[in-house]
This record gives structure tokens, C-alpha cells and sequence, in this order.
């Protein structure tokens, strides 16, 4: 007789394998983070961190305007996040719950723009950036991204899903205005869906590069990931040094995600995918 | 027009008269009308400045000779012709579909695999596992780059050591088209298998357990299971995987440019591994070649058309086979 209420043990080797080639490239990372150049090129290759964290985080500090790239990040990731979480669920609502002319087919646009990538009209975007004296802003990098198609989508499917027609129409008999409607009653009952929302949005934010590469000139406009690469360029002279900055980069990151992380595998698993 | 602006105090004083309140009620109802409008304003308005006129004025930008300090000359469809008859575009076309393959096959199937064994009722530590596969995701591009750079490094890189212990010679990945497209395709699939997993994950949960036990209770195995139920049921969510990977793939960039630092805007001095979007990045902001670097741009419209339209049809076709 088979024991069909055992994991099988090939599971967990497989698994594990799977949760170490996650991990391992970070801690790499971090392994080169904290040791010489010299360590960091010598073979067979160290397994354990040095101790010399501390003296490259400060070099990284000192080559590039590490701080204030990390504020920019901050800024930028947060504006980001809180424009999602808001302008979304009011989109959303509108489009779940209010009746106006023309709804669905501006509904239909909304999902069909989903679909066109942002990269491949970089040229006219800069072009409008630099017509609106935005270039080298911050700006430049929050407002485009304050809202976006697929959180509408998402936030209307939500919004539609918790809010009964029972309840609007309770409100609006009450005299309640629509905008009363959607702060007091709507908006607290989604605030975990936007919540979701806005974390995408902060980690896509942190994490973008091509689009603050291109519009982000001085080196204390920088975003980390831009700083980054500006480490990198000092790549012959010190490994350590490109692979501290990417640590310092990620870690505000893996610091949310092990508070927060837990929301984003339910976001991705309740269809909170970026599209 | 006075009773207009006395509508616009909030708070009405005792004893107006009813043509002020009736005033009120107008404009009430005005602004309630106007309120979904203003609500997804926001949106239109910053798709119409920041995805809508760009897009449609690359079609426009791509017809000129457009030096963005100097003077734009119109030209016609000539960055067209020349792009058509430009290796350097092929190439990067080339490139981009070898490194798209190379990271998007493996990296779903082993996504398919991670996440049948996820799906387990009676595993362990599962969260800890859901959790685990996403730490790539939130790890930034720029960051991978630089590590898998140097794990693939031709004289210290950890790949090398290792294929050197195991006997064989050392390869400079960077400086090959297989080795390059290999080395960027890594950081790709590493970035997104843990993302697709959990995709596939909720598909599967929504499959009822009773199906998996029923044909357990008729003789199927494992992979007999995973095959005939686990996989039809995932069909929806595979095509938009793989939509969305290749949409994403066309987009490939900052690996490109960072795992090679010495390559510079054209990783390497073949060209080995510009991708279309490095290869428009470098026309336009490397060259200074506005016109032509749209006309990449368009190109890359017409692909990502082409993309869609398959998409869509495919996902027609999987809704009528449905019962």
C-alpha cells in the first residue's frame, strides 16, 4: 500500500533547488559587496561574505550621489505608488459603478491601449519632455506613470466585485454625491486591492531604467538604477564597487518585500499581473 | 448672475428664494453628471500627452531627417528603405527573437513544473516557497545584470570556474552571439520564472481537487495527471504568458546594455547582442538620429501589431473550444 498522503521527497529537493538559484545571485551579490576586489577575482571563489561592507558602502556614497539617488528613488517609487492606488480606484469606480454616455467605449479604450509598449515612442516622449522644460525632473519620471490602464482594469473589477448596487443606491437616496460615495464607502473597502496596486507600481518605479536613463541627466537627478550604471562605468577599477551599489539598490526593496511580500504573491495570484 | 455666484457658496443662506434653490439643484446634478468624467480625466489625459501623441508622432518623426538640435528635413519613406536594407536592424532583429526563445521556453516550462509541485495541498512551508520564487521579480534589472555579468566572466566569473573543474575550457560568453544571447536570456528567464509561476499557480487552484482524485482513483500517475488536467486548464493563462513575454521580450534593454559594459550602445563590436531597443536607443540618443531612430520605433509597432493579432485570434479559438 502506497502512503499517498506523503509529499513525495523529490518535491522539496526540487523545490529547494528552485528557492537557492532565487536567492543565490543576491547573495553573490552580497558576498562580492563585502570583500577587496582582489577577493572578490580570486578562484576558487570565496563562499562567505568579508567584513568590508561598511568601507565600500561608504566608497559607493563617496563616487556617486548614492544618497540622494536613494531619496530620488524614494520620491519618484512613492509618487508612483500613491498615484496608482488612487487614480486608479477612481477611475475604476467610475467605470464599475457610475452610469454615463459613452462609458463602454471608453472602458474598451482603456484595455485596448494595454497592449502598445510605452518604449517604442521614447523619441516624441522625449521630445514632449523637453518642450515642457521636464527633462532632467523628477517629474518627468512620476507623471507618466501616475496612472495606468491595467489598475483601472484591476480596481474595476474589484470595486465591481464589493460594492453591491444595493449600496450605491442606499447612498445616493441618502443624498450622498458620487465623490462622497466613492471616499466614505468605496475607497475603504478597496483599500487593500490598492494597496496591491500601489506596491507594483512602487516596485516597477524603483526598479525602472530605460525611461529615467534617457530623461535623467545630472547626477543628482539620478534614480539608484541609474546610479548603478554610473558605478558600473568605474567597473575596471573596482568590482566591489558596482556590486555594493546594486546591493544598496535592492536592499530597500527585499527589506519591503519581506514585510510586504506576502500581498504581492496573493496580488499576482488574484490576477494583479502587469500586462 | 448674481444668483450664479450665490449658487457657488456651498452653504445657502436661510430664506433664499426658490429660483436660487432650483439654481442649486442644476448645478448639483451638473456636477454629478460630469463627476465619472472627471474621475477618469486623469487617465485620458495623460495617455493622450504620454502614450497617444508620442506613438502617433513617431509615425511622423520617422518621415524626417530629424536632428533634435539641428534643423528636421523631410524625407519621405527613405528611413524606411535604408532601415529595410540595414544588416545592423536585422541583426538586432535576429537577436532579439534568438534571446526571446532562449528565455522563454525554459523559463515556462520550468514555471509549468514549479508550479504543479506547488500545487500540493499537503506541502510544507508553501508560502515560504511562493515567496521565495519572487524575490527575483523585486530584485531590479540593473542589479541582475551586474551580478550575472560577473558570474558569466570569461577569467573570474563562477560559471567558468566551474566548467573549468569539470574539465573543460573557459568561454567568453560576451564575445559570441550564442554565448551573449545565452548569458542575457538567463538574466530574463531568472527575473520572471518565479512571476510566471505563481500565474500558472492560481490557474491551477482553480482547477477542483476532486478531478486530480478521480483519475488517481482510476490508475493515472503523476505525470499522466499533469498532463491530461493540469495542461488544458492552464491553456488561457499559457497563451497570455507567452504573449506577454514576448511583448516584454521586444522591450529587452538594460540587459543588453549592462551586461556587456565594454560593448558599448552596440554590445560588442559585432553587434552580437543589441536588441531592437537598444539598437533605437542608440540611433536616437547615442547617434542623435531622431528620424531614424522612429522608424526602429515604427518597426517595432508593427511587430507588437502582428503579436496582438495572433494573440487574439488564438484566444478566440481557446474560448470556442471551451464547452
Amino acid at each position: 500500500m502506497k502512503a499517498p498522503n506523503r509529499t513525495p521527497r523529490t518535491t522539496y529537493v526540487l523545490l529547494g533547488i528552485m528557492a537557492l538559484l532565487s536567492v543565490f545571485p543576491l547573495y553573490w551579490m552580497f558576498v562580492v559587496a563585502t570583500t577587496d576586489t582582489a577577493s572578490a577575482t580570486q578562484l576558487p571563489p570565496r563562499v562567505l561574505p568579508g567584513g568590508n561592507f561598511l568601507h565600500l558602502a561608504g566608497l559607493v556614497f563617496d563616487t556617486v550621489p548614492f544618497l540622494q539617488a536613494l531619496l530620488n528613488s524614494i520620491a519618484v517609487a512613492a509618487a508612483v505608488g500613491a498615484g496608482q492606488a488612487t487614480l486608479c480606484a477612481l477611475a475604476g469606480f467610475a467605470f464599475a459603478k457610475l452610469r454615463f454616455p459613452g462609458r463602454n467605449t471608453l472602458f474598451l479604450i482603456v484595455v485596448l491601449t494595454m497592449t502598445v509598449p510605452a518604449q517604442l515612442s521614447i523619441i516624441p516622449q522625449y521630445l514632449i519632455m523637453s518642450q515642457l522644460n521636464w527633462v532632467d525632473t523628477l517629474q518627468a519620471v512620476i507623471v507618466p506613470g501616475l496612472v495606468s490602464a491595467f489598475g483601472i482594469f484591476w480596481m474595476r473589477q474589484h470595486i465591481a466585485s464589493v460594492i453591491d448596487d444595493e449600496l450605491m443606491h442606499a447612498a445616493t437616496v441618502d443624498g450622498a454625491s458620487t465623490w462622497q460615495i466613492f471616499w466614505r464607502i468605496a475607497f475603504p473597502l478597496v483599500r487593500p486591492a490598492a494597496f496591491v496596486l500601489g506596491l507594483f507600481g512602487f516596485v516597477t518605479a524603483w526598479n525602472d531604467f530605460l525611461w529615467p536613463f534617457i530623461v535623467l541627466k545630472s547626477p543628482d537627478r539620478y534614480t539608484v538604477q541609474i546610479a548603478i550604471k554610473a558605478l558600473q562605468n568605474n567597473r575596471d577599477i573596482d568590482l566591489g564597487l558596482a556590486m555594493s551599489g546594486s546591493f544598496l539598490a535592492t536592499l530597500p526593496l527585499l527589506v519591503l518585500f519581506i514585510l510586504v511580500g506576502r500581498r504581492l504573491v496573493q496580488g499576482i495570484m488574484d490576477g494583479a499581473f502587469k500586462g | 448672475m448674481t444668483a450664479l455666484t450665490l449658487t457657488l457658496n456651498p452653504v445657502t443662506p436661510p430664506g433664499a428664494t426658490g429660483r436660487q434653490t432650483a439654481n442649486r439643484r442644476i448645478l448639483q446634478s451638473m456636477r454629478e453628471r460630469l463627476a465619472p468624467y472627471a474621475y477618469i480625466a486623469p487617465f485620458f489625459l495623460l495617455f493622450a500627452v504620454f502614450g497617444l501623441f508620442p506613438l502617433l508622432f513617431t509615425f511622423y518623426v520617422a518621415l524626417f531627417d530629424w536632428d533634435p538640435i539641428g534643423e528636421h528635413r523631410y524625407v519621405g519613406l527613405q528611413n524606411f528603405r535604408v532601415l529595410m536594407d540595414d544588416p545592423r536592424f536585422w541583426g538586432a532583429m535576429r537577436n532579439t527573437f534568438s534571446i526571446w526563445v532562449l528565455s522563454t521556453v525554459p523559463q515556462l516550462l520550468v514555471a509549468l513544473g514549479i508550479a504543479h509541485l506547488l500545487n500540493n495541498v499537503r506541502l510544507r512551508a508553501a508560502t515560504f516557497f511562493r515567496m521565495v520564487v519572487l524575490v527575483p521579480y523585486v530584485t531590479s534589472v540593473a542589479a541582475t545584470t551586474i551580478v550575472f555579468a560577473q558570474l558569466f566572466d570569461r577569467d573570474y566569473g563562477l560559471l567558468n570556474w566551474f566548467l573549468e573543474l569539470l574539465g573543460f575550457q573557459h568561454i567568453e560568453f560576451t564575445a559570441s552571439v550564442w554565448g551573449s544571447h545565452l548569458m542575457i536570456a538567463a538574466m530574463v528567464a531568472w527575473r520572471w520564472t518565479g512571476y510566471n509561476t505563481l500565474l500558472y499557480l492560481a490557474s491551477l487552484q482553480a482547477v477542483p481537487r476532486e478531478l486530480y482524485e478521480a483519475a488517481s482513483v482510476d490508475g493515472a500517475n503523476g505525470w499522466q495527471q499533469f498532463r491530461r488536467i493540469s495542461i488544458p486548464a492552464l491553456r488561457p493563462i499559457i497563451v497570455f504568458t507567452v504573449v506577454t513575454s514576448t511583448i516584454g521580450g521586444l522591450q529587452i534593454f538594460t540587459e543588453a546594455l549592462l551586461a556587456n559594459p565594454s560593448g558599448g550602445l552596440s554590445c560588442g563590436a559585432a553587434r552580437q547582442c543589441q536588441t531592437l531597443t537598444l539598437f533605437l536607443y542608440e540611433q536616437a540618443f547615442g547617434r542623435f538620429h531622431f528620424g531614424y531612430g522612429a522608424a526602429v520605433g515604427v518597426a517595432l509597432f508593427v511587430i507588437v501589431v502582428i503579436v496582438s493579432t495572433i494573440n487574439y485570434l488564438l484566444a478566440t479559438r481557446i474560448r470556442w473550444e471551451r464547452p
